[in-house]
């Protein structure tokens, strides 16, 4: 797992509103970013009731205390090697509008504070799919974060 | 402040819906004091209440309005429809102004003068519809003289008017100003009236026990002559701005002055005039409700003693949390279940018990009567009676019902799209109503009631009933449906069209209706709720709307069910029986070119499974699978699964936006055990499937219109030697079996297989026609008397809903004609030439054992179907009768009146130019078969139908298609003609 950078010295002088923290995950070998505020719940592996004829993206659902929970492969979602059967993944659990959804992503990282004036639009060379799930990235210490917007998945996966 | 909006725009809404109606009750019991009091007070709650919240707009028009309802009451001016338009119109826009102060948190700017300045005009009396009423007025307050001051002053509507611009003068004063900082004016206002009254000997009764302790407080504060001066001052100056006599303002001024000492000095005397109620708002007490003039604060505060407001937000969220709370009750009572013994048990027991009583109470706060949702309706009608010159009575029964309110919610609209249908379409114009004998004024019913778990809603009117004509041509012109498809179609099946999207039979669109938003929004407005809407009408009797939809949808019973190793909840109420189908049970599933089909006692069913459907992995073999029975609208179909479970009470969830496009789902829950599952919609499930039929446009036809299609003729399409391919009606098919050549064996000459313990002989269609070309082949089973015979085929290609006419008869054995079925020419099978075929002492044993008596019957088969005709006559005469045909009811009688002569009379009931039952009254009455046999024929049969059939003649009547059961009626019909000669 990699290193995130600290938050820069100088970020402190500036107004705190600019501030905005981010739990970091990992799909696929590739470091992405989730406002930490949308997330209510990380969840270890949990099994899935799968959902016949739902988009291939929508593993299915979940109860979550009594609350019923749509659960997003992300590694389908963002186009990468679906998961084997032996590799038991972690959710995120999200809020959108009135619905909740879960988030299926490898590994989760720490929570980062970052400036949001260092976020930088994605470059036009990147995967079209990704970009349309992601409104920007930050360059951390050694990789690069790619910043998920949840509005965009949640509407995504209900194009699809 | 919000919070007093918020209560205002709850308080105001709440007291319009009331008055819509009450003011439509005025205007038909004009006379009723308690009711204009009523309605008075609810005027003036809102104009009060306006006022003080700084809405001048609202305030200005609600005090005209009040003004008039002033006048209703004093008995100064009649209650009129002309006079009462406006006043129903000022409520419109009081409502409109609430509406948009609820978005936008402001009144609407704008002028109302226009309103205000006609309602004026009727308060004062000038609009036609209004009397002066001196007269009455006298009669009415007949205990006061012509000295009365109360009278000379004009009555309780000027002292209204009176102390309003009274109190619009004290609050400019700013010598008196500062006492009414604080005070409620309205209530000021309302006791102020009540007590000028009382001091003027007027009608109203004021208890002024109130005012002493706020008296007492002003005199203590330094009342003093000064402010007796001005306010004796500001009241006479409002009684002359109105005009009052001189005289009359002298008398008043001398009455006031005479209180000055009682009132300056003497605080235990219920006398002065205002400032000694400012600071009582608090104090104040309840007036008896029944006092026609109780200040307005009081009575809705007695009222509301036992009933609070509560925001809806907070009992849907309440009733989410006891959704939960009953789920886990469920999973704790599921853990315990499968426990022997614990000491959880009795606590458990105890927890169980309660959350059912909280569930049950909480559902209780959510049902609302169903008057509410009616609420509206007596205005509208109304309106519509006016607009369209009718007169209509609005008869509400079993208004008290109660229901969820998120039902009530949905049903509104539906409803009063019915009832505007049911007095503009529905009922005649009173000329018309006279010119057919009715009485002038027409009826709308609604009628609710509780029936097991459902609200039976019925919407009726006493009109014409539906114009089954008007509705074919608008069939035609639409293209719903092609002319010969109509022919066939009985009046009901025709009438069940005006649920199809974008029908309205106004010939001319009025304004209340035939704007193209029809019936079919009301059907899937109420389908939406698992509501189901059902149409009787009868031609110059009227039409009746029957509604059923659940009490609640919050909380459901659910059947669960399994298929491939995952569960779902089936929706109880859909659910008509289940079938389980084993290796060796009676029933079977069968297979038509790869289309699953199920006989289920006499019919069909088309069946779905789920496991395909779903496209979910077959997990290893099953040796029994369950038919679920399901039915939507009209049409039946089977639900394969593998497993059936319990029945669930299950909280029915929204599914996740992502998943709304999946219409095979209604939602999703979770179970006792804490799964989450989906729960299957049937409607959904038919749509995707296109149950039944196999046409292009098969959901329209299954979901929107099987009536429509019953009256086709399912036909089973197959291969069989050369040609064209073969079709035989479906329902003459007795069973479909795959049978190998290996099965085949030689029984005297002729292959046959063994079949149910018998031989059954197989034969094929020509002699060229080669059996058993492959190992496996499908073969007809026809079945008679309890003998089969087998018609080999080489291929089943479908199964098609069709309406069919033979198009060329043929000569040849064994085809009845040949007919274009999908477009490509069809033989048609006679199956009773193969029959005869296989066995040759068939017909032999048949005429036998049907006919004692000797001599050949002669049968008259009267059918517009040539079809029928064609496949009826050979029926016929291979049983030994001789048959005459005609394909309507007018040849039909011709031939009987020629004179020939029949033994029997076979007639279908739906034909055109004249129909069975037409055919068999005239025949009764006008030829020499009055005491023939008749028998009806028609493709289906409701108990109505059959009892329909008695009365107009009919001897007998029975099933097409069912040729058992056809030629033992006949033979019954035979053996009574034989006992009764």
């Amino acid at each position: 797992m990699s290193t995130l950078a600290p938050i820069q010295s100088t970020s402190t002088i500036e107004s705190t509103s600019n501030i905005e923290e981010y739990l970091s995950i990992f799909v696929g070998g590739q470091t992405f970013g989730i406002p930490v505020l949308k997330v209510q719940d990380v969840l270890s592996y949990q099994r899935v009731a799968s959902i016949p004829l739902s988009p291939p993206q929508i593993r299915g659902s979940i109860n979550l205390r009594g609350r019923i929970v749509t659960v997003i492969d992300m590694r389908i979602l963002l186009e990468l090697d679906p998961f084997t059967d032996e590799q038991k993944p972690m959710n995120i659990v999200v809020e959108h509008g009135s619905e909740a959804y879960s988030l299926l992503v490898d590994e989760v990282g720490e929570v980062i504070e970052l400036n949001v004036n260092d976020c930088e639009p994605n470059p036009a060379t990147i995967d079209p799919k990704w970009r349309e799930l992601s409104n920007g990235l930050f360059r951390l210490d050694k990789e690069l974060m790619m910043v998920l917007d949840i509005a965009l998945i949640a509407n995504w996966s209900e194009e699809a | 402040m919000d919070d007093i909006l918020g209560e205002f725009i709850a308080e105001t809404n709440e007291g319009i819906e009331l008055l819509d109606g009450e003011l439509v009750r005025l205007e038909q019991n004009p006379d009723d004091p308690e009711l204009i009091s009523h309605i008075f007070r609810v005027l003036h709650t809102i104009k009060g209440t306006c006022g003080f919240l700084g809405l001048p707009r609202l305030a200005a028009l609600a005090h005209a309005g009040e003004n008039v309802l002033g006048q209703f009451r004093d008995g100064s001016i009649t209650v009129t429809p002309t006079a009462m338009n406006p006043v129903l119109e000022a409520l419109d826009r009081i409502r409109s102004f609430v509406a948009t102060l609820e978005e936008t948190g402001e009144e609407p700017s704008g002028n109302d003068s226009d309103l205000i300045e006609e309602l004026n005009r009727v308060a004062k009396g000038e609009d036609a519809g209004v009397k002066l009423a001196s007269d009455e007025e006298t009669e009415r307050n007949g205990q006061h003289t012509q000295e009365d001051l109360y009278t000379r002053i004009g009555g309780l509507s000027s002292i209204d008017m009176a102390v309003e611009i009274f109190y619009e003068r004290l609050l400019d004063d700013d010598r008196v100003k500062e006492y009414f900082t604080d005070v409620n004016m309205d209530r000021l206002q309302g006791m102020q009236r009540a007590f000028l009254s009382m001091v003027l000997g007027g009608p109203d009764e004021y208890e002024g026990r109130d005012l002493r302790a706020a008296h007492e407080h002003l005199v203590e504060k330094g009342l003093n002559d000064e402010h007796f001066d001005v306010v004796a001052a500001h009241l006479l100056g409002s009684l002359v701005e109105l005009d009052v006599p001189e005289d009359v303002v002298k008398a008043m001024a001398t009455k006031l002055e005479s209180t000055r000492s009682d009132v300056l000095n003497k605080p235990s005397d219920p006398i002065e005039v205002t400032e000694e109620v400012h600071a009582n708002q608090e104090s104040q007490n309840v007036d008896e409700p029944s006092k026609p003039q109780t200040p307005s604060g009081g009575e809705s505060k007695k009222a509301s003693a036992r009933t609070i407001r509560v925001n809806v937000d907070v009992l849907e969220s309440l009733m989410t949390v006891v959704s939960e709370l009953v789920l886990t009750r469920n999973q704790l009572m599921q853990i315990l279940r499968a426990q022997k013994e614990s000491e959880f048990a009795s606590p458990l027991q105890r927890l169980n018990q309660v959350t059912s009583e909280l569930q049950e109470s909480v559902m209780q706060t959510r049902m609302q009567p169903i008057g509410n949702a009616w609420s509206k309706l007596p205005r509208i009608v109304r309106d519509l009676a006016q607009e369209l010159d009718k007169k209509i009575d609005l008869v509400m029964k079993g208004a008290e019902t109660e229901l969820d309110r998120q039902v009530l919610d949905e049903i509104k609209d539906p409803l009063t799209h019915m009832v505007r249908n049911a007095a503009d379409h529905g009922l005649e114009t009173t000329e018309e109503r006279r010119t057919a004998g009715k009485s002038e004024t027409g009826n709308i019913i609604l009628n609710a009631r509780h029936e097991g778990g459902h609200i039976i809603l019925e919407v009726s009117d006493d009109g014409h009933g539906l114009d089954t004509d008007r509705i074919r041509d608008k069939i035609l012109k639409n293209g719903l449906a092609t002319e010969s498809e109509i022919e066939n179609l009985s009046e009901q099946q025709i009438q069940q069209f005006i649920f199809k999207p974008g029908f309205s039979t106004a010939t001319n669109v009025t304004n209340v209706s035939g704007r193209g938003v029809g019936m079919d929004v009301v059907r899937s407005n109420i389908g939406k709720i698992g509501g189901t809407v059902e149409l009787s009408s009868s031609a110059g009797k009227g039409t009746k709307f029957t509604i059923k939809i659940p009490l609640t949808l919050a909380i459901i019973s659910a059947l669960i069910v399994e298929s491939g190793g995952q569960r779902f909840a089936l929706p109880q109420n859909s659910v008509i029986e289940l079938v389980r189908i084993t290796s060796n049970s009676t029933h079977k599933i069968e297979m038509v070119k790869g289309t699953p089909v199920l006989r289920l006692r006499d019919r069909l069913l088309s069946l779905v499974n789920l496991k395909s459907l779903l496209e979910i992995e077959n997990q290893g073999s099953q040796n029994e699978t369950y038919v679920i029975v399901t039915q939507v609208g009209t049409q039946m179909f089977g639900i394969v699964v593998d497993r059936v479970f319990d029945t669930e009470e299950i909280v029915v969830k929204p599914v996740a936006e992502a998943l709304r496009n999946l219409p095979i789902y209604s939602g999703n829950t979770i179970l006792g055990d804490g799964s989450v599952i989906m729960i299957l919609d049937p409607i959904g499930i038919a749509n995707v499937n296109g149950v039944s039929t196999s046409g292009e446009d098969s959901y329209e036809e299954s979901t929107e219109d099987m009536a429509h299609l019953r009256e086709k003729t399912s036909m089973l399409i197959f291969k069989a030697g050369q040609g064209a391919p073969k079709a035989v009606p479906l329902a003459l098919v007795s069973r479909i079996e795959d049978i190998s050549l290996d099965d085949v064996e030689n029984a005297g000459g002729q292959p046959a297989v063994q079949y149910r313990d018998q031989l059954m002989p197989l034969v094929t269609l020509t002699k060229d026609q080669q059996p058993f070309k492959e190992s496996k082949q499908p073969v007809l089973a026809f079945s008679d008397r309890g003998r089969s015979v087998g018609l080999v085929t080489d291929e089943i290609i479908d199964i098609v809903e069709t309406d069919v006419s033979v198009e060329m008869k043929t000569e040849s054995n064994g085809l009845i004609g040949t007919a274009i079925i999908g477009g490509t020419a069809t033989d048609l099978i006679d199956t009773t030439h193969f029959l005869g075929q296989a066995c040759d002492d068939w017909f032999d044993v048949q005429r036998e054992s049907s006919f004692g008596d000797t001599g050949e019957k002669h049968i008259l088969l009267v059918d517009d179907s040539s079809f029928f005709r064609n496949l009826l006559t050979p029926i016929l005469e291979s049983a030994g009768y001789k048959v005459t045909q005609a394909d309507n009811g007018a040849n039909g009688l011709e031939i009987c009146q020629s004179g020939e002569s029949f033994d029997l009379i076979i007639s279908d009931l739906e034909m055109p130019i004249m129909d069975g039952f037409g055919f068999v009254s005239h025949v009764r009455k006008e030829t020499q078969f009055e005491e023939t046999p008749i028998i009806a024929l028609s493709s289906h049969a409701s108990p109505e139908d059959i009892a329909r059939c008695m009365e107009a003649g009919f001897t007998s009547h029975v099933e097409k298609l069912n040729r058992e059961t056809f030629l033992s009626r006949l033979k019954e019909c035979f053996a009574e003609r034989r006992k009764a000669a």
